[in-house]
């Protein structure tokens, strides 16, 4: 028996949310008295380092036909190496990958699935209870995963990643995936990695600004105070839609739900299709120059005034914490 | 082109939410029900402008009682030709999923279409299990698809971009925004939407999987802590020492 985590990579190398998945995993072991298994596709990372977030194991798949992300084939390896591990549950990070692997692999399995699972689980009396977000995060649901296979994906930021000095031993796997004819090709990839700063699922700290801005040319100070921060930018709904920011900046309901420790929310006004993207967020703060805005309700700290103003006077302020701090 | 159009009964996104039955079911008394907005805005819509360029259908499928047949019809207002509802019982994916798997598989479908996730249980699942269950490519978070000459090309949406694909021959694909515009049913569409086909299909036996224990409600916010304009080091200040998060 074990657990078997997917580890997913960005040009070789593993994800934060994936090493969040592993040092979960490792819980869910621990809970289930059995060791983590990771299950990591063409790095050429030093992968017994990952025995520092939890795994003892990894299986090391080298496969031509994994080079790009093709649910499909992917999904089969990951089934293989379960079974070769004997794993009674496998692990996903709740990202754009995870998301596509971990449904496949509960239909292919018969295996229940809990997707975007934010607590361990609760073996009480030989159940397995997760907890995750609903309604848009407007209530938790607490579900029974009934079989005795369980696959679940983690949400990203939920479980703050534990190293230790422990190194894993590494073994290679070989998946056949010679049975199946995909008909999928991956043209192109585009990631605009602003370098050094996690991509918005994975951001701890997150700086978004939306209408009160005025305008995209005002979009330097924003910038400035993630910079100082090492946050990640995001923005609001019609911020994305006209253009001022890329899509993928675009965090609410019709974009992406993220869930960072702090969540720093520039001239939005705060409309509950915005808050259910964001309303998971451990920190909030609000600036903008409407009293009545709405997001002001769904914060822990706001402050009445203008960002024209407020932005300069906050970033010094960074400055000078940074600065007493070194 | 042959396109299925899976959509699913979701509480209106204002819908104040409670539980009934200790906190074990869904509380719908009262509550507006509409089309899954993904599933409408993007998969729909899109599904609509591909047949009106090229030719084709566009069949929508649900699974559920007859409470359903009202969101059918709006969906069928909007434009879709025909619909099957599943005559079944069950929020569960993998149960929504086999249903519809087990209905497309006889039907020659090139495309099946859902939206990104349900916007009542976040789960990201249906796509993904309908095609392991077909056996077909899934695309998930699309916001882009164009079909040509038996090939169909989409952009996903990946973690800081996107990653651009290509499938021939029957696949399911996740849309989200970026895909299309939303569309208002005029009276014509309206009308006619009440004599266009819904066949109903009796559903096949399926395994639960899971069984949902108990709902909560979030704990009640702190009140919003208010700083003064003119005293924007206390914010930091708060952050580092109270709120520790920086």
């Amino acid at each position: 028996m074990s657990v078997l985590i997917y580890a997913d990579t960005i040009n070789g190398k593993v994800k934060k949310s994936s090493l969040e998945a592993i040092h979960y995993g490792s819980k869910v072991a621990s809970l289930l008295g059995t060791n983590a298994v990771a299950l990591v596709v063409n790095s050429s990372d030093n992968l017994a380092e990952l025995g520092k977030y939890g795994a003892a194991k990894v299986l090391k798949v080298t496969n031509d036909k994994l080079n790009s992300f093709d649910p499909q084939l992917l999904t089969a390896a990951i089934a293989q190496a379960a079974n070769s591990a004997g794993a009674k549950v496998v692990v996903f990070a709740h990202d754009s990958t995870g998301k596509s692997l971990a449904s496949r692999l509960s239909a292919r399995s018969k295996a229940g699935l809990v997707s975007g699972a934010t607590s361990l689980p609760n073996i009480d009396g030989g159940n397995f209870i997760l907890r995750k977000n609903v309604f848009s995060g407007k209530a938790y649901a607490d579900i029974n995963i009934l079989t005795d296979e369980k696959v679940i994906s983690l949400m990203p930021n939920s479980f703050p990643v534990v190293a230790t000095d422990a190194s894993a031993e590494v073994a290679d796997f070989s998946a056949d995936l010679s049975g199946i004819t995909s008909t999928l090709v991956v043209k192109e990839v585009n990631r605009a990695s602003a370098s050094g700063v996690a991509p918005l699922p994975e951001a701890e700290l997150v700086v978004s600004a939306g209408r009160g801005m005025k305008g995209p040319e005002n979009w330097g100070m924003i910038e400035d105070l993630a910079n100082v921060l090492g946050a990640t930018t995001a923005c609001s709904r019609p911020v994305a839609d006209i253009g001022w920011r890329p899509h993928h900046e675009h965090v609410g309901q019709t974009g992406i739900a993220i869930r960072p420790n702090l969540y720093i929310a520039i001239g939005i006004s705060g409309a509950i299709q915005h808050l259910a993207g964001v309303n998971q967020s451990k920190v909030i703060v609000v600036i903008n120059k409407d009293p009545e805005a709405p997001f002001f309700k769904a914060a822990d700290y706001g402050i009445v005034g203008d960002a024209f103003e407020i932005v300069p006077k906050l970033i010094e302020a960074f400055k000078t914490l940074k600065a007493s701090n070194n | 082109m042959k396109i299925l159009v899976c959509i699913s009964k979701v509480p209106d996104t204002t819908t104040k939410i409670s539980f009934v039955e200790n906190d074990t079911k869904f509380n719908e008394d009262k509550v507006q029900f509409i089309v899954n907005p993904y599933d409408e805005w993007y998969a729909l819509v899109r599904a609509l402008e591909i047949t009106e360029k090229s030719g084709g259908t566009v069949t929508i499928i649900n699974v559920g009682s007859a409470d359903n047949d009202q969101i059918i019809r709006k969906a069928l207002a909007i434009g879709a030709n025909d619909s099957v509802r599943i005559d079944g019982n069950s929020n569960e994916s993998f149960y929504v999923a086999s249903q519809i798997a087990e209905y497309a598989k006889t039907q020659g479908y090139d495309i099946v279409m859902t939206g990104k996730e349900t916007i009542d249980y976040n789960g990201a699942e249906v796509g993904g299990m309908i095609a392991e269950l077909m056996g077909v490519p899934y695309v998930s978070h699309a916001s882009t698809l164009d079909v040509e000459g038996g090939k169909a090309t989409m952009k996903r949406n990946i973690e800081g971009g996107y990653e651009t694909v290509e499938v021939t021959g029957t696949f399911v694909v996740s849309c989200q925004k970026g895909m299309a515009e939303a569309r208002i049913p005029n009276m014509r569409g309206i009308m006619a939407a009440r004599t266009k086909p819904l066949t109903v299909v009796a559903p096949v036996n399926v395994a639960q999987l899971t069984s949902i224990k108990v709902f909560t409600l979030p704990p009640a916010k702190a009140a919003v802590k208010m700083i003064s304009p003119d005293n924007v080091a206390e914010l930091v200040n708060l952050l580092h020492t109270e709120a520790k998060v920086i």
